[in-house]
């Protein structure tokens, strides 16, 4: 398992290149450009200037190697003198947005609190209460509790976020007024006011979030412990006496996994990608935000590193779910 | 079930899964409102034949009929510039079901084609699992963008407008969400392969062929079944989204996303207006995830005994 | 320290006389929702409005212009005219008079040396000034000494408010931005972001694209401004989530551009927390007619350029056809309410260049129909109008926007009931505007018979915004598809007269001859169909007084006398 995780990791390195560059021309052969951002009263002549102060107009490959300098060289550089204060990257030019005309990676990180604590915590709680419901499900097939599990499930991921969202702030804004129906990012959590300041806005985009993100793992939850419930396995296992309680949550819960493991996997990277819907709706100005903005604004720069950045991390998941199949049934084996 | 003492003419095996499926209340519901659905929108505007996208030229006449809640004469009430909402959901379910259902065909025969492939032959599984990786990483918007620069003309000109954008649009929906059942797929597969069944068949030399389609298949069919239940409903969502990027069909070409995505902003005035859209969504999504169910249960030669 | 003085000294009085609000830093926190988050604070890096208007609470120009359009000084003295000697009697000269005593918000004098600094800021070659229009046509700007600047022009301007005027052209700190010239201009981020000004506020914390937040100048020019202490301009959302928290919720005081339907807007201003306001700039709302034919069958390179004219829209009679087939008055109910009215003209305002053109504002179904059948335009088998065996079939294009559909929708009913078939299409606004020359679908290539969008122009004078329309200015695949000019409109009888345009000084001559230009392409010829005159439409809630909406320059412009009505 060791040897297989370092040629993957090895692997990686290549895989990643090849995804920056197939982004990297994807995004650029894309329509739109930069100059929709500048209005109409902005004659032709100051617009093309305005391009070329961008060094939007170089060729491709100029920019693509360009591009491969400064984020695998001068970023880290920068990384390092940020925690050690030296001065190796000083006078470099680093990535540099088009739109706001500074470092990209500056406002990643900016952005990252407010992203991991909304669409983060919202996939924790997705998940916490999509296992228990799928594996309770499918104990009792066709139970109320089921077909309720399911009426939920289906109506949580059929109606889009963009419409649950409005309604929620139609109802616990609006007419409660529980809720702010505006993300406040420069709240700084100091005491318990603030903190329930911060419970109570987080608690709808939260909400938006974690019933779509449940309905969808607790759906793949119920169907695969349904199929090893069926299993010989488990009917030996019950013949042999073994606890009800033994039985689902130790036999059958092990190997329904792998599905879930996988559902997982492909959605902690997306926590980093940001929810682009509920963030808009809510103002939380996360990443999902900041992505999308950059797209409608062709401001490319953002958008390769964004992606890249995501990249990586589907790959790594990608690994990491492969490492725990093994872990979680043994006879799967990559060597 | 059957009674063994008298002696049957043999059963096909469809015959016994249908009679396993009507066992099923679930399903059987789901699969009546589901025709009843697909009725509404096929034979729905034969009956009731105002045209969806007329707006009445008068200007007077326009604003006297916009906004109407339903009524004898509108059945289900009239949108911001006076068009029937019945007809516009009838017009407008044509294209969700039909997109959503070949998309989600399409996202479904890709992934599982991957995700056995890559399961099953171990030489594939890098290159195939490295594509997926790249597949998810690519942003969306971009390609769609890319893909609909390129080929709405050329397809437009070779089948119609109408047509040409639908296959333009079943296809990027296709060929964009396939990924994760094929992970899914995948992952199973990989387990499927080491169980005794599987040693069983391979060992009395059973081609791989015969072995993904008698062996694999029919135990992965579970997670493809809540996949394509997903995905039927993020293949309605997501052509909503792509005409409101313009990229999908004429702005004034009614599909049940569009209509609840332009009824978000009237909400609090007409509710009805999402109301109708969204039901009929989460009905269809519903009923094909009942029938889903139904039908797994049916084919699985286990539960069927019982 | 001061802030912390005014605060104590504004609570004190507040304990003896509640009527005392005017006092700096009193009322405590102002918040204003962005439905576009702003990017940055130097309007000479970004064009963008949001960026503009923002910044304009920091950086402050010479002169602006109020709610009516006329000029007002801010950190001069008067505003110069050939009557008290301040523009040169050829009018190739301006001299602008500085406030003795302004200091920056660090404490530093303001002197005419950080004028000079801005025009070379905005003008050097390699910076990409997004506002290099407002420095054209300058000669040389000049330090005459600590507290004068004199701008010289190459030749006579008759409209010098340009340079130094409205919030599109902001004085810089020469210190602060000294190693910011040129390429380096974009590097400058700690500057780009925390801007020194002259403004009612300055910046205390930036965010990208997502909140701003803003603390009283101590040393703005008026001791007893501004009212609030702090201000947070928060961004993102929509418009209609922007109304709501100002309109319904409460959360915020001010909203900026809540484009809603007619309908919400009413039911919002029911709930009694805030109100709209709205105000007529030049923005008008218009379907352009291509003169080229756009058809996909003429080889790339040749489709939509002036070497093939328009099968049919060449006709003036079509083109008045489908003008007059339109109710205006209805797409204004139904799409903006008040914050709309009907025009007829491409130049609404301001008054003097204002044609009283009002032809079009009666639909004339009957008429346009009599104008198809004399073009020999016969009703067809299937309703549909045919000449020489060649059906009546339009493709309309426009951005993607709830209203614009609705527009769409509305006029494709209009035109059907002419014997029109019309095809829709709307694009993605980063696609269309974007101007990409490798992109179908932008308004500048125009694949299409007829397309809508909005424009306006700068400022107060119309010259550069009809001078768009000149022969030379039609995108093409020889300029990249660049210019405005998207008809290929081409009359040598306007260029002429945008020659002469050029050239008059006199304000009411100039006004005559922009509303010729304007009639020429409107009434005279239909090329272009303008629909609706919008205008700024924004929410502020009914605690905040002082609110003055302006169209002519930053909407933010009178932040410094915002209060809070107690």
């Amino acid at each position: 398992m060791l040897t297989f995780t370092i040629r993957r990791l090895l692997l990686a390195i290549p895989t990643l290149l090849f995804i920056s560059l197939v982004i990297f021309l994807l995004v650029d052969f894309a329509p739109g450009s930069p100059m929709s951002q500048i209005p109409l009263t902005v004659p032709p002549e100051v617009r093309l200037k305005i391009i070329e102060a961008m060094g939007a107009n170089e060729p491709i490959f100029v920019r693509y190697l360009l591009w491969l300098k400064q984020f695998f060289y001068v970023e880290p550089l920068v990384l390092i003198d940020s925690i050690f204060g030296s001065s190796y990257s000083q006078g470099m030019q680093r990535i540099v947005s088009w739109q706001s005309r500074s470092p990209v990676m500056d406002i990643i990180v900016e952005r990252m609190p407010q992203t991991l604590t909304v669409v983060g915590s919202a996939y924790v709680i997705g998940v916490i209460i999509a296992v228990p419901i799928g594996i309770y499900s499918a104990y009792r097939q066709y139970s109320w509790f089921d077909q309720l599990g399911t009426f939920i499930a289906m109506i949580g991921f059929s109606v889009p976020t963009f419409f649950t969202g409005v309604v929620l702030i139609l109802v616990f804004s609006v007419n409660l007024g529980w809720f702010p129906s505006i993300y406040n990012t420069s709240l700084k959590v100091t005491d318990w006011d603030s903190f329930m300041l911060q419970v109570k806005q987080m608690a709808m985009p939260v909400a938006v979030l974690a019933l779509y993100n449940a309905s969808q793992i607790s759906r793949y939850m119920r169907s695969s412990m349904l199929d090893n419930l069926a299993q010989d396995y488990v009917r030996t296992a019950r013949a042999k006496g073994m606890s009800e309680r033994v039985v689902v949550l130790k036999h059958v819960l092990r190997n329904s996994l792998i599905p879930v493991v996988t559902v997982i996997a492909l959605g902690i990277p997306t926590i980093f990608g940001g929810a682009i819907i509920t963030e808009q709706v809510f103002k939380v100005n996360g990443l999902g935000a900041l992505l999308i903005n950059a797209i409608q604004g062709s401001d490319l720069p953002m958008v390769q590193t964004l992606t890249f950045i995501f990249a990586v991390l589907i790959v790594m998941f990608n690994l990491i779910a492969d490492v725990l199949y093994g872990m979680l049934d043994p006879r799967i084996r990559y060597d | 079930m059957t009674d063994t003492s008298v002696i049957e003419k043999p059963r096909s095996q469809w015959a016994d899964v249908w009679s396993q499926f009507k066992t099923h209340k679930g399903a059987v519901a789901a699969l009546t409102v589901f025709v009843l659905l697909i009725l509404f929108v096929t034979i729905g505007p034969f009956i009731w034949t105002v045209d969806p996208s007329y707006i009445n030229p008068n200007g007077a006449e326009m604003i006297r009929t916009r906004n109407k809640p339903p009524s004898w004469q509108f059945p289900l009430g009239t949108d911001q510039l006076g068009r029937d909402m019945l007809a516009r959901m009838m017009k407008g379910g044509q294209v969700s079901i039909a997109v959503g259902m070949v998309a989600m065909l399409i996202s479904i025969f890709l992934g599982t084609l991957v995700g056995v492939t890559a399961g099953y032959f171990k030489r594939l599984d890098g290159p195939l699992m490295r594509l997926t990786d790249l597949f998810l990483a690519l942003p969306l918007l971009p390609l769609l963008l890319v893909m609909v620069m390129l080929f709405r003309d050329p397809l437009a000109r070779a089948m119609g407008p109408e047509s040409g954008t639908f296959l333009l649009i079943v296809f990027a929906i296709g060929v964009t969400s396939w990924m994760q059942a094929a992970r899914i797929v995948r992952g199973e597969v990989l387990a499927l392969k080491e169980r005794e069944f599987v040693l069983a068949a391979r060992s009395i030399g059973t081609p791989s062929r015969r072995m993904i389609l008698r062996h694999i298949l029919p135990n992965v069919v579970s997670p493809i079944m809540v996949s394509a239940t997903l995905g039927i409903a993020s293949a309605i969502i997501t052509e909503s989204a792509l005409s409101f990027l313009g990229l999908g069909f004429p702005p004034d070409f009614p599909t049940w996303g569009r209509l609840l995505f332009d009824g978000v902003d009237y909400i609090q005035q007409y509710p009805e207006r999402v109301i109708w859209p969204g039901v009929a969504i989460s009905l269809t999504v519903l009923s094909v995830n009942y029938i889903g169910d139904g039908l797994r249960d049916a084919l699985d030669p286990r539960i069927r005994g019982r | 320290m001061k802030l912390k003085t005014a605060l104590l000294g504004a609570a004190a009085t507040l304990a003896f006389a509640p009527a005392a609000f005017a006092e700096r830093g009193a009322d405590g926190n102002v918040k204003v929702l962005y439905s576009q988050a702003v990017s940055i604070m130097n309007a000479y890096l970004s064009s963008g409005t949001k960026d503009v208007e923002v910044g304009s609470l920091v950086l402050e120009p010479l002169a602006g212009f109020d709610q009516d359009g006329n000029v007002i000084p801010r950190l001069v003295t008067e505003i110069p005219s050939v009557e008290n000697g301040g523009i040169s009697e050829d009018l190739t000269t301006i001299t602008w008079k500085i406030t003795p005593g302004l200091v920056w918000s660090d404490g530093t004098p303001f002197t005419s040396a950080d004028a000079v600094f801005s025009y070379q800021y905005c003008t050097d070659p390699a910076g990409g000034c997004a506002q290099a229009a407002r420095y054209e046509g300058i000669e040389k700007v000049e330090a005459i000494d600590e507290l004068t600047v004199k701008i010289t022009w190459t030749a006579p301007k008759p409209n010098p408010f340009t340079a130094f005027v409205g919030g599109t052209s902001p004085i810089l700190q020469a210190a602060q931005f000294a190693n910011c010239l040129g390429a380096a201009a974009p590097t400058c981020t700690e500057q780009n972001f925390k801007p020194i000004g002259t403004g009612p506020f300055m910046v205390t914390d930036f965010k990208v694209n997502d909140v701003v937040e803003l603390a009283a100048n101590p040393n703005y020019r008026d001791p007893a401004k501004p009212a609030f202490a702090t201000m947070t301009v928060k961004g993102g959302g929509d418009a209609a989530g922007a109304a709501r928290a100002v309109m319904e919720t409460g959360e915020f005081d001010y909203a900026w551009n809540t484009q809603i339907n007619p309908e919400l807007q009413v039911q919002m201003e029911k709930g009694g927390k805030g109100q709209f306001v709205s105000a007529f700039g030049t923005l008008v709302e218009r379907i352009e007619m291509n003169l080229t034919n756009p058809s996909p069958d003429l080889p790339e390179g040749e489709r939509s350029t002036a070497a093939h004219p328009h099968p049919f829209l060449s006709d003036l009679r079509v083109r008045k056809a489908l003008s007059m087939a339109i109710d205006r008055a209805l797409l204004v109910e139904v799409g903006y309410g008040n914050a709309g009215q009907p025009t007829c003209n491409l130049v609404p305002a301001p008054a003097t260049f204002a044609s009283p053109n009002t032809d079009c504002i009666a639909q004339d179904m009957d008429g346009a129909k009599a104008l198809l059948d004399e073009a020999g335009w016969t009703v067809g088998a299937n309703g549909i109008r045919e000449k020489d065996g060649k059906p009546l079939k339009i493709l309309y294009q426009t951005s993607v926007n709830a209203v614009r559909q609705d527009f769409q929708a509305l006029i494709k009913g209009w035109w059907n009931e002419l014997g029109v078939d019309v095809e829709l299409k709307s694009i993605d606004g980063g696609v269309y505007f974007g101007g990409d020359p490798g992109s179908p679908d932008t308004f500048q290539k125009f694949y299409a018979d007829v397309e809508m969008y909005a424009n306006n122009f700068d400022g107060t004078d119309p010259e550069p915004y009809l001078a768009q329309y000149l022969c030379d200015k039609a995108p093409s695949p020889a300029n990249g598809w660049q210019g405005e000019n998207v008809n290929r409109f081409c009359d040598p009888a306007y260029d002429a007269l945008v020659a002469e345009l050029a050239a008059t000084r006199d304000m009411d001559k100039r006004g005559e001859i922009a509303i010729r230009l304007n009639e020429m392409l409107t009434k005279d010829s239909y090329v272009i169909v303008p629909l609706v005159h919008r205008g700024r439409l924004s929410a502020h809630s009914t605690t905040l007084g002082g609110v003055v909406l302006n169209t002519w320059d930053s909407e933010l412009w009178n932040a410094s006398d915002w209060f809070r009505i107690k």
